[in-house]
């Protein structure tokens, strides 16, 4: 594959991995969100091979696997079973005011992509472009968590945010080390399953997964 | 050898009490686990007295005197917490508001949480460090709700959700970390050790390392609790259980100002300016100001002393950021003096608000009538983490005055002024606890009273004598960090 192919390819990886982060950010109903979490991982885990078999870092197809392994299939297959449990499969949120939240996604991008045009200058990895998109998916993925009023996109946005921390690495240097990248996938994983315990907790106290019910601990 | 024993020690633990943690013996065993990490401590230190710094494990660990008197510290008030523990967990059973699953989770949880705070003082590689903290986080959300109270949820909601967005910053910024040390030390496992960083600082990139450190200071900032970050620590400490606000405020905010600062060495030798320091000392002031204005409106007692550990870590980052010999060993002393009195008044807090059976203030009465060290207890030790002598909070709040006094003259009304306003808000609303009419209601099992004298006397014992060792380790610290 020539070097101009690969830098195309990833360069629409990444484009696409934004177009999630914009989606995931006006999607009202709670299954598109895990679908589209889902895909981000599938997106992620591509780019990921795509950039091991471009610059031959072997490493690189382990935490492709991994990606693969928890982001596209035990992620989502736990978000499934809590949704189902809970049922609250066919849950539709209601968001205020989807045009200005698009709006203040696109500064967002904006002021990731110049935090970021430093950093990919100096950096000679094939992915340097990306690096201000990764950012940008961070801040859209915590733009979606302050947006959201319910508990599990909340965390879906947190999942996401980790999605986007994850492709900075591979953008800026390849990849952690392995080490750290499995402490990290297990953090996320056991997060994830006490969220899930958490989500329960939730619903016998307060009858509802709506986090303004939830906040009342205000200062007394 | 030793700081695999120091980890797997609170690993095994956590397997014995996810097993058997139910039993009504199990308060014991948890107590007797913590007593063999703090052996384990202890011989590791003894180590590290005798030959130095020493790095183990394929450069896995390493520990040097910065690290080991905070190794040496959270295991000793790790040991003294699971001590009080075991009266009081029992005392909450006798009262219903725990059960044997709940008791079986606690212990188990408890002990994963040393050992993940262990992890993270231990661990020569960045990312490990990260991952220790967020796992640290983990470990304690379902013990902040253990009660399964609609607030003690919603405050374990918060912790986990703003603390899991925090600690994701920190590890943006690890992984810039790691980006402008592999232009240096290359790709691979070698390019987090600290060790390997610390020997090429200064070739770091100045303009990468100075968003990683802003990154980095937002994302540990978060877990060590200073303003404008620090809405869920109120919270977690005054809902869950009170062994586990002794842990969170004595152990936990250590450990994440560490890890904050192990990075800050980083940046400053890659940047060569006083950048960090004023950022660290502008949140420290902050958090200083806000927590001690927001002392007197606080009516749940560990709410107020959980502000109070709002402040005093404001004070350390503070410290911190001026840097020099004096500030940082101030700091140092500070951390440790802090972490062993804010315990202390956990501890008794906890028993007397389990006698008045609220946690409100206004409740909580006379208890020098009905439980005189209960009430001594609060009382010297509200004295103490006020910074009165003779105590150890009294020194290092003197040393880090003077040293601001001299450096930063502008700062020194608005820690006086602080250090004012929290006096008189915390010994007001103390004094009718300690001395007014009485409450309270008999214990069912006798309360957990030695850990609380303990610590205090080791504060009493640092504010008049600092062994040499001890003061030896400071210094040595405080050459590393500069």
């Amino acid at each position: 594959m020539s070097a101009s192919m690969s830098t195309q390819l990833i360069n629409l990886f990444a484009s696409l991995l934004l177009l999630i982060a914009f989606a995931m950010l006006a999607q009202r109903r709670v299954l598109s969100l895990i679908h589209l979490f889902a895909w981000q991982g599938a997106v992620l885990a591509l780019n990921t091979t795509l950039v091991a078999f471009v610059t031959d870092q072997h490493h690189l197809y382990y935490s492709a696997l991994l990606t693969l392994v928890l982001k596209v299939i035990l992620l989502p297959w736990i978000l499934h079973r809590l949704i189902d449990k809970l049922n609250v499969r066919w849950d539709v949120e209601t968001l205020v005011n989807i045009p200005t939240t698009m709006l203040i996604g696109v500064v967002l991008v904006i002021i990731g992509f110049n935090v970021a045009m430093p950093i990919s200058h100096l950096s000679a990895t094939v992915t340097r472009g990306t690096l201000g998109i990764a950012l940008a998916s961070v801040l859209l993925s915590f733009m979606m968590m302050i947006t959201r009023r319910k508990a599990v996109p909340q965390v879906i946005g947190f999942l996401a945010m980790e999605n986007g921390l994850f492709f900075a690495a591979t953008s800026a240097t390849y990849g952690m080390p392995l080490v750290v990248e499995l402490g990290v996938a297990l953090d996320v994983l056991v997060g994830t399953f006490i969220f899930g315990i958490f989500t329960f907790h939730l619903r016998e106290a307060f009858d509802s997964l709506d986090i303004e019910h939830i906040e009342k601990l205000k200062e007394r | 050898m030793y700081p695999l024993l120091v980890l797997l020690t609170p690993i095994a633990g956590a397997v014995i009490l996810g097993l058997w943690g139910h039993r009504a013996s199990a308060g014991g065993v948890n107590a007797a686990i913590s007593l063999l990490t703090l052996i384990a401590a202890a011989l590791l230190t003894a180590q590290v007295v005798e030959y130095g710094p020493m790095l183990a494990f394929d450069e896995l660990f390493f520990v040097d005197s910065f690290n080991v008197f905070l190794v040496a510290l959270t295991a000793l008030v790790g040991f003294t917490t699971a001590l009080f523990s075991r009266p009081y967990m029992l005392i909450e059973m006798h009262h219903g508001r725990i059960n044997a699953r709940r008791l079986r989770l606690y212990h188990a949880s408890y002990q994963l949480f040393m050992f993940t705070m262990l992890l993270a003082l231990l661990t020569n590689n960045l990312g490990i460090m990260w991952v220790a903290m967020e796992a640290a986080t983990l470990a304690t959300v379902l013990l902040v709700s253990l009660y399964r109270t609609p607030a003690s949820l919603e405050a374990a909601w918060k912790y986990f959700i703003l603390c899991g967005v925090g600690i994701a910053q920190a590890l943006f910024g690890t992984v810039l970390m790691y980006f402008a040390s592999e232009q240096v030390l290359g790709a691979g496992g070698t390019a987090l050790l600290w060790t390997h960083l610390d020997a090429v600082k200064s070739q770091l990139e100045p303009s990468v390392l100075t968003l990683a450190f802003v990154f980095l200071l937002v994302g540990y900032g978060t877990k060590v609790g200073l303003v404008p970050l620090h809405s869920w620590l109120p919270d977690a400490h005054a809902e869950g259980p009170t062994p586990v606000s002794a842990v969170l405020s004595g152990l936990l905010l250590n450990v994440a100002l560490y890890a904050l600062v192990r990075n800050k060495v980083l940046a400053d030798g890659a940047l060569g300016s006083d950048l960090t320091g004023n950022l660290m000392m502008g949140f420290g002031l902050l958090s200083v100001v806000i927590a001690a204005f927001s002392l007197s409106r606080q009516q749940d007692a560990k709410r107020l002393f959980a502000y109070s550990s709002v402040e005093h870590m404001g004070l350390i980052t503070f410290a911190f950021g001026m840097g020099g010999p004096v500030a940082t060993f101030a700091a140092l002393l500070h951390m440790t003096v802090h972490s062993l009195t804010k315990s202390a008044i956990f501890f008794v807090v906890g028993h007397a608000s389990q006698k008045a059976g609220t946690q409100m203030m206004d409740s909580i009465r006379g208890l020098v009538d009905t439980n005189p060290t209960i009430g001594w207890g609060l009382m010297l030790g509200s004295l103490a983490i006020l910074g009165m002598p003779p105590f150890g909070v009294f020194a290092s709040e003197f040393l880090i005055i003077t040293t601001a006094m001299r450096e930063h003259p502008w700062a020194t009304p608005f820690l006086l002024a602080a250090l004012g306003v929290a006096f008189a808000a915390v010994f007001g609303k103390v004094q009718p606890m300690v001395f007014g009419e009485t409450t309270g209601r008999r214990l069912p099992h006798p309360p957990a009273i030695l850990p609380v004298f303990a610590h205090l006397a080791l504060v009493l014992v640092l504010g008049v004598y600092i062994p040499p060792y001890l003061a030896q380790w400071y210094r040595q610290a405080a050459a590393l960090i500069g």
